[in-house]
């Protein structure tokens, strides 16, 4: 081995001694300390979509509410970490705290990159605004996380049963096997089979799977009623593409699921395939309030041939929550800010939301949806909601 | 019971015959020169995105659309053939596999930038969507097109490098290229055209596949296992072993995603392993 890619007993004492530094005297801000928010997110890689959306967000929030609060200038800082590596979110959430200095992390595009930021943010003391992964359990793995995204139990328990209740009774599952999937197949699982659903087949497919066809297939050969999908956002169009040309919706099969599979952000490139699908979820574009709409038509603006999808409202809230937390503790520490969080309220494009003072997570408005034709294009269309759904999925 | 069999042996053929398209150019690429090109999928999204933006932004139907992918990709080829990858032929393979790792990188950045990350649709014809029943056994009808597809294209390649000049002189060069040369061939000529008609035939199989595989700017990446794995099992530089790997490689993926979804894709890799410990130079391979 080359002895010079070892690091020297002095360069490792030196960098103890500076990360101890940083750790071991409190940093005092002051009026003027700029508000600097660390926005780590996957700008590149499969998971891109997610991060576009909800930088876009996050820039338009900046726009329309000023780039200062509580006379302290925003500083957005935002870095790629590619979606599929959980070591550089890590690295990234360091250099953003050494570094940068930043008050605020935020971002975080999947469940595994959350938990791999969760013990930096705990190590600095600095709250940490989960704005899109969906893993139940994330909040718990650090005092300072704070989620203004949503769960994926609270978003599949609503379907279950309505599932259960519209006559549904035998469902095939497919879910893309990873944490998020696992949460969404679990909760939809036992909610079912309690409302007295049989489940045929839970079947989990790769994250990263090429061809879709010959699981759709074993799904319309099993004859179930509704095939129930969870796959992350970008996986929508192929799914959509062979439950259409396998011709299982002539079958009378249902789709249900939490929304991901018809993503607003995806949904114009599905187009009429997608129509008839049943989903629960937090938020659609085509929600029915005046805070909706000009969110919409503020982002559309901004970012031509965009439509918002939920993460981008995670973004959105995420910023408003560190807004309004800062107004209450203009020089607060990471500790006074995460206390000011909590129990917050607040109207968002996505309707009311809170957090969780014990949980720290997101208590939410979840909506039942049917994907429809609206002048030409489709929509998901909100037809029945269920107030206030904790992170759980408890209806 | 077998109908489902039938079904799904179909449904692999259809998934084989792609790969075969995207990889071919890649099996001659590796026995022609024994340049490893990890860079051969990007030209297999250059032609899916030839299709896409000639379908939305000019209104070109589908079918037109195709040749043109294939001209686009093949005219990229030659372009990068005769301006980069020639001087790295007499280069070690972990340079070769830097260089053409680097492309990949490269065209998936400038994907991203002009096209941005997500999905892209496309809109099939009315008559190849949908379904069309067959003995009662539910056929995809852009499945059927496919395999109809690669069945013209693996017989005009068999012509061309049975029945032509052209096709003698590339069969001679990839036997014994100093030889070749020595008995007048322009080695290098024969292989920035068989080059060239490599990434076309990927920038086709691209444009085919955008239906099946999906198209976004990972696309090079996504499938690269699948490419390698159609030129190790197959063996690089013949036809027949990558036409026979291919098939290999798409039915036993789709029965595997079929039959036990559990460990479904996990089959191709351990035969895979299977395979190579039984044949390590491929099933058609020539060197020992």
């Amino acid at each position: 081995m080359n002895p010079s890619f070892l690091p020297s007993r002095r360069k490792v004492l030196q960098g103890l001694g500076a990360a101890a530094a940083a750790t071991a005297f409190p940093r005092y801000a002051y009026a003027a300390d700029p508000l600097k928010i660390g926005l780590i997110l996957p700008m590149t890689g499969p998971f891109a979509s997610t991060g576009r959306q909800i930088t876009a967000a996050c820039k338009l929030y900046l726009q329309t509410h000023g780039d200062s609060v509580a006379g302290r200038k925003v500083e957005l800082i935002i870095k790629d970490d590619t979606g599929l590596a959980p070591e550089t979110t890590k690295r990234i959430a360091q250099e953003m705290v050494v570094q940068d200095r930043i008050t605020v992390l935020a971002g975080f595009g999947l469940t595994p990159l959350a938990f791999a930021a969760a013990p930096v943010a705990t190590e600095a003391k600095v709250p940490m605004i989960v704005m899109a992964a969906g893993t139940e359990v994330i909040p718990q793995r650090s005092p300072f996380i704070v989620r203004t995204g949503f769960t994926l139990p609270q978003n599949t328990a609503p379907v279950a049963l309505w599932a259960a209740q519209n006559n549904i009774k035998r469902v095939f599952s497919l879910v893309t096997d990873y944490a998020p999937g696992h949460d969404s197949e679990k909760t939809f699982v036992n909610r079912f089979k309690a409302a007295g659903g049989t489940i045929i087949e839970a079947v989990r497919t790769p994250l990263r799977n090429p061809d879709y066809a010959p699981f759709l297939q074993r799904a319309k050969d099993s004859k179930a009623d509704a095939l129930f999908v969870f796959v992350p956002s970008g996986e929508g169009l192929a799914v959509m593409k062979q439950f259409e040309e396998r011709g299982l919706k002539q079958t009378g099969m249902k789709m249900i699921g939490p929304g991901d599979v018809v993503d607003d952000d995806i949904l114009v490139s599905i187009g009429a395939p997608a129509v008839g699908v049943i989903t629960s979820m937090h938020y659609s574009a085509a929600h029915d309030s005046p805070e909706n709409k000009a969110y919409v038509a503020a982002m559309t603006k901004a970012n031509p041939g965009m439509r918002p999808n939920f993460h981008s409202v995670g973004g959105w809230d995420g910023m408003h929550l560190i807004y309004e937390a800062v107004k209450k503790q203009p020089n607060g520490n990471g500790q006074q800010l995460v206390e000011a969080m909590k129990g917050m309220k607040w109207t968002s494009p996505r309707g009311p939301m809170m957090i969780d003072p014990a949980t720290r997570d997101v208590i939410q408005n979840v909506y039942l949806r049917e994907t429809r034709m609206v002048n030409g294009e489709p929509w998901n269309i909100e037809f029945a909601k269920f107030e206030n759904v904790k992170p759980s999925g408890d209806l | 019971m077998i109908g489902s069999a039938l079904g799904v042996l179909f449904d692999g053929i259809a998934y084989g015959s792609l790969l075969f398209v995207i990889s071919i150019g890649l099996s001659v690429t590796m026995g022609l020169m024994n340049f490893v090109n990890l860079a051969h999928g990007a030209f297999a999204m250059l032609g899916g995105y030839t299709c896409v933006m000639l379908m939305s932004k000019a209104g070109v139907p589908f079918l037109a659309t195709l040749p043109v992918a294939f001209v686009v990709a093949a005219a990229a080829g030659i372009v990068l053939e005769r301006t980069l990858y020639v001087r790295l032929y007499k280069a070690p393979p972990l340079d070769q596999v830097m260089f053409s790792i680097g492309l990949v990188f490269m065209a998936i950045a400038a994907t991203t930038y002009f096209f941005g990350p997500s999905q892209q649709p496309v809109r099939l014809p009315d008559f190849l969507r949908g379904q069309v029943q067959v003995f009662g056994i539910g056929l995809g009808a852009y499945r059927m097109f496919l395999i109809a597809v690669v069945a013209a294209i693996t017989v005009a390649l068999h012509l061309l490098l049975v029945k032509t000049r052209f096709g003698a002189q590339v069969r001679a060069s990839v036997d014994n290229a100093v030889a070749s040369a020595g008995l007048g061939i322009n080695v290098n000529r024969v292989f920035g055209v068989t080059f060239a008609l490599g990434s076309g035939l990927a920038g086709l199989g691209g444009g085919l596949g955008i239906d099946v595989l999906g198209l976004d700017p990972t696309f090079p990446f996504k499938y690269i296992v699948y490419f390698l794995l159609v030129v190790a099992i197959g063996g690089a530089g013949t036809i027949k072993g990558g036409l026979v790997a291919a098939m290999i490689l798409g039915i036993c993926d789709v029965a595997g995603k079929y039959y036990i979804p559990q460990v479904g894709s996990f089959i191709i890799y351990f035969l895979m392993v299977l395979l190579m410990i039984l044949y390590p130079a491929g099933l058609y391979g020539r060197r020992s």
